[in-house]
């Protein structure tokens, strides 16, 4: 089934004796990527945790301060308000994609005209270009010419405040991310339903369930290990937006949604505070370690139950 | 086999219909009312209530992107930046895969996941750092170099996927006649590795094409990348939507028809890896 074009010089008489074989010196593929990586990836990780412990203004002198940052850090306000403003977003941000990814995975799951254009369409979102859609958002969310607001009025609700109100800015983010990623979420789930079986669906056909029993007690615990592996990534992912918040509202009104990301661009490339960014980077970086752990080890589980 | 939806009556039929139409009309409105945006003139754009149908539909505002905002230049710029990175990130990137698969070096592998999860803000500082002191800010070459961030772990972890998936017996096959771990490589893991380069090559040009941050802090006037470039014409001059409109559908527009164009492989490569940027 798959042509083998070796050189014909290889194949040599002795093949029922082979001769020792050399040691297997696989690293050395591996070598020039992780060159590449220790230069771009390895050497700014280090290099973050040393500055974090600097203070390190750039244009000023450099001067090891040992945790100073870290402790200016957790009795910063502006940061422990754009942590905890962080995981709100992100709770809403992960919890509505999941939700309605999976609806979305059930729905496109099933068979019906014109699917898989329309899937197509439905996943477009999640490969745009963040920055291009978040300039089209911030002219929809216009407060008076805003085409959002001009459809609110067309079903006889009032105009909505969007970006402009610091009570409404985050869960109107939240917004954008669900349109971006849900895609992401339907894709996850939907591979886990493709190896779902039928038997127990026909059983409990018989069995007179409706559609909803069918879903709650056979569908959901079989794809659960797929919501989870999208509940991590999401999750990793929504901690770090960065394009579409950027954009549309740089952090405001004020700091209403200076999420952690922002808050670290601001310090890092408006203040020049780059040690003090740099410990805002290492308590990220602890977090991401620990959510990628969980995601392998679930990836992990996932594996095991296949 | 599971398809249960035949047996359903006309409720569940409207129900199905009204769920697809539910999910789908939040990507149809950005898309389209992106595209009349930028076919209107700055009077219609602006009009209340709002016109949906340009009429008649105006070019003026992609000859304007192209005449005013040297789009050319920045289309070129980001052909060149995620072109290079893509291209060594699969020159490295697949030879890595393979030599992590076939050691199963699996510290690796979580370094390269680690890598793909955290946030491409938090390599600029020090990068940031190390272009001012080689005087490289501004320039394509140490935009290409941090997109390298990007690519080489996209690519190294979908290749691992894929060599993993290649029995080890082809190759001992090989390697018994006499082949170098070179040759077993080249003739047989490559070839048959081919789909898996095609899926980690979109993904990392898509992620590298859409990358914002690292051209905002890097990019000078003249080497910014799509994306900064649009954005900073927002900031700089007065805000017009048809233009504005007219230049994200332009940027966004290489990705959105290799994402029709390649589904496959991108929906192979994101539930493989089940990871993005």
């Amino acid at each position: 089934m798959t042509a083998i074009d070796l050189p014909a010089s290889t194949a040599t008489a002795d093949v029922e004796k082979p001769q020792k074989l050399a040691p297997r010196r696989y690293y050395l593929f591996a070598l020039p990527a992780l060159v590449l990586i220790a230069g771009v990836i390895i050497f700014p990780w280090v290099f973050t945790l040393v500055m974090s412990l600097m203070e390190f203004k750039v244009g000023g002198s450099v001067e090891f301060v040992g945790s100073a940052n870290f402790a200016k850090l957790f009795a910063d306000a502006r940061f422990g308000e754009s942590v905890l403003r962080t995981f709100w977003f992100t709770i809403l941000a992960v919890v509505l994609p999941i939700v309605i990814g999976t609806w979305a995975a059930v729905v496109f799951h099933r068979e019906f005209p014109w699917r898989g254009v329309l899937r197509t369409v439905f996943i477009m979102p999640m490969m745009a270009t963040p920055v291009a859609v978040a300039l089209v958002w911030t002219m929809m969310f216009h407060p008076q010419l805003g085409v959002l607001n001009y459809l609110l009025s067309v079903i006889g609700l009032p105009p909505f405040a969007w970006v402009y109100d610091p009570s409404t800015v985050i869960i109107t983010l939240v917004l954008v991310e669900v349109w971006h990623w849900t895609p992401l979420v339907m894709l996850i789930v939907l591979g886990g339903m493709a190896a779902l079986p039928s038997d127990p669906y026909d059983s409990a056909t018989i069995d007179g369930a409706t559609d909803w029993q069918m879903f709650r007690f056979i569908t959901l615990p079989l794809i659960l290990p797929y919501i989870m592996v999208a509940v991590v990534i999401r999750t990793i992912d929504a901690l770090k937006v960065f394009d579409t918040i950027f954009v549309i509202t740089q952090g405001g009104p004020g700091t209403a949604s200076e999420t952690l990301n922002i808050f670290l661009y601001l310090q890092a490339f408006q203040f020049y505070n780059l040690g003090y960014a740099s410990a805002v980077v290492v308590v990220f970086f602890v977090i991401i370690i620990a959510l990628s752990l969980l995601l392998l080890y679930v990836r992990q589980k996932l594996k095991w139950n296949a | 086999m599971s398809n249960r939806v035949v047996a359903g009556g006309i409720w569940r039929k409207l129900g199905l219909g009204v769920s697809v139409f539910a999910l789908v009309s939040p990507a149809i409105l950005v898309f389209l009312w992106m595209i009349s945006l930028s076919l209107k003139n700055e009077l219609d754009n602006t009009a209340y209530p709002p016109v949906f149908i340009p009429n008649p539909p105006t070019f003026s505002n992609y000859i304007d992107v192209f005449e005013k905002n040297n789009f050319l230049l920045y289309f070129w710029n980001s052909i060149l930046v995620t072109g290079g990175a893509v291209l060594i990130g699969l020159l490295v990137g697949v030879p890595a895969g393979y030599g992590i698969a076939r050691s199963k070096a699996y510290r690796t592998a979580i370094m390269i996941l680690i890598a793909r999860m955290t946030p491409a803000l938090s390599y600029l500082i020090p990068l940031f750092l190390v272009f001012q002191i080689l005087g490289l800010i501004g320039s394509i070459s140490a935009l290409l170099i941090t997109h390298l961030v990007i690519t080489i772990p996209i690519i190294v972890w979908v290749m691992i996927g894929y060599f993993e998936g290649i029995p080890q017996e082809l190759e001992d096959a090989a390697y018994v006649d006499g082949a170098t771990l070179w040759q077993s490589f080249r003739y047989i893991a490559l070839p048959l590795a081919r789909p898996g380069m095609m899926v980690g090559a979109i993904l990392a040009f898509i992620f590298s094409w859409n990358n914002f941050v690292f051209s905002v802090v890097l990019g000078g006037k003249n080497s910014r990348t799509l994306p900064s470039a649009v954005y900073n014409s927002l900031t700089f001059e007065q805000i017009s939507w048809g233009p504005l409109a007219a230049a994200a559908l332009l940027v966004t527009l290489p990705v959105i028809v290799l994402t029709v164009v390649a589904q496959r492989e991108i929906v192979a490569g994101l539930s493989a890896g089940g990871l993005k940027d």
